[in-house]
């Protein structure tokens, strides 16, 4: 059944204070989550008092302020710090999002930052996403053909069909909205979430994908594709703007049509 | 303690729990049993207020109808129907003991079986 409390070992303390440096006017309070798998410590939430003078305008800005300035140990995923490589999602401020595309002005209040929901943590703001990966790989998300392809030319396609993978192929693989997703809380070990079956759907959707009924086969079971209940918070949640649920709608649309 | 991330493990929790079963008819059922419901609701509403004041006599008159009758048993049996379906959703999102899940979800349509077989063998003794 599903578990309301939380073990005794998962339960979250007040953790330490990082104050910034005296004389600074426009400071803003940082709650970051941290857990260490290298000491049998609970996770706690550390205080840092960061100042926004001197700190870059996205949340990411001030995780690395911290790391380089208050706390050497925190630690993160980031790359690209503009939102193409999809390595710094966390929950910030109750929902997921890219540190990199999160504005600190446009969180009211403390800044709360913990790891992506309901996955299993590495390390402070780090979340294992080794099954999500998994998940990922057995929709084969390549262009599968059989046919040769045209001699001295790629696979063409016409501007209409190409139309159809909008929405689709910006997905950054950053994983918030599967993680914001409850049937994926709940069945996550089946149910593949909304981030895979967009990724599903954009090869579905390819004109040049000749594998459509086998990659609509493989997703037709009860829980591959089915815990989908259009709860949404997919697409409220995902910082590219994309919506997974109509996704996930479209194929069960083609499933319904064959 | 030591972090071990192998990509066997994940998987080989994919490949165990493949589903060899369907899930677009229960899917389908669903949405058919829901658009049949509101049609079904909608006319037992009328029928419901139509009854209101009304004595025994009448108001067996009025189900008797050949038109309400059928009404009422449909919206019995596809009413049950829908909420069988979705007493099954709900419990294999909650329930991941797959046995607990498994014997709940048949009584449920045990239940549902007798209380459709109740409730549209009352209908007919009404009616006939």
């Amino acid at each position: 059944m599903a578990q309301f409390t939380l073990p005794q070992n998962s339960k979250v303390t007040k953790g330490k204070h990082h104050p910034t440096k005296e004389g600074a006017q426009n400071t803003r309070t940082f709650l970051i989550y941290r857990w260490s798998p290298e000491d049998d410590e609970n996770p706690r939430i550390d205080n840092f008092q960061v100042d926004l003078d001197e700190c870059g305008p996205m949340v990411l800005d001030a995780l690395i302020k911290i790391k380089n300035e208050m706390d050497s140990s925190l630690t993160f995923r980031r790359s690209c710090r503009e939102g193409i490589c999809g390595s710094c999602s966390m929950n910030i401020d109750g929902s997921n999002t890219l540190a990199c595309l999160k504005s600190i002005d446009d969180v009211k209040g403390d800044v709360k930052i913990y790891p992506l929901p309901h996955m299993p943590v590495v390390k402070d703001l780090v979340p294992d996403l080794t099954h999500a990966y998994a998940q990922l790989t057995s929709v084969e998300p390549w262009l599968k053909t059989e046919s040769v392809p045209p001699e001295g030319s790629e696979r063409k396609q016409t501007p209409e069909e190409r139309e159809k993978i909008d929405g689709l192929w910006e997905c950054v693989l950053c994983f918030s909205c599967s993680t914001s997703c409850p049937s994926y809380w709940w069945n996550g070990d089946k149910y593949l979430g909304p981030a895979v079956l967009l990724q599903a759907y954009r090869w579905i959707a390819d004109s040049r994908d000749e594998f459509t009924s086998e990659r609509l086969k493989a997703l037709e079971d009860p829980f591959s594709l089915y815990r989908c209940h259009t709860i949404m918070n997919c697409a409220k949640t995902c910082p590219k703007g994309l919506n997974p649920g109509k996704a996930i709608g479209e194929i069960k649309k083609l499933i319904a049509k064959r | 303690m030591k972090i071990k991330i192998s990509w066997k493990k994940p998987f080989e929790k994919l490949l165990e729990t493949g589903e060899v079963k369907s899930g677009f008819p229960h899917w389908w059922h669903q949405r058919i049993s829901a658009v049949m419901m509101i049609f079904l609701v909608s006319w037992m509403i009328y029928l419901l207020i139509s009854l209101s004041g009304a004595n025994y006599f009448t108001a067996i008159s009025i189900v008797s109808n050949p038109v309400n009758a059928p009404v009422v048993i449909l919206f019995v049996a596809i009413g049950l129907w829908h909420a069988t379906l979705g007493l099954q959703v709900v419990l294999e999102d909650y329930v991941s003991n797959e046995g607990v899940r498994m014997v709940a979800i048949n009584l449920i349509k045990i239940l549902a079986t007798f209380i459709g077989a109740i409730a549209i063998f009352s209908v007919l003794v009404v009616v006939l």
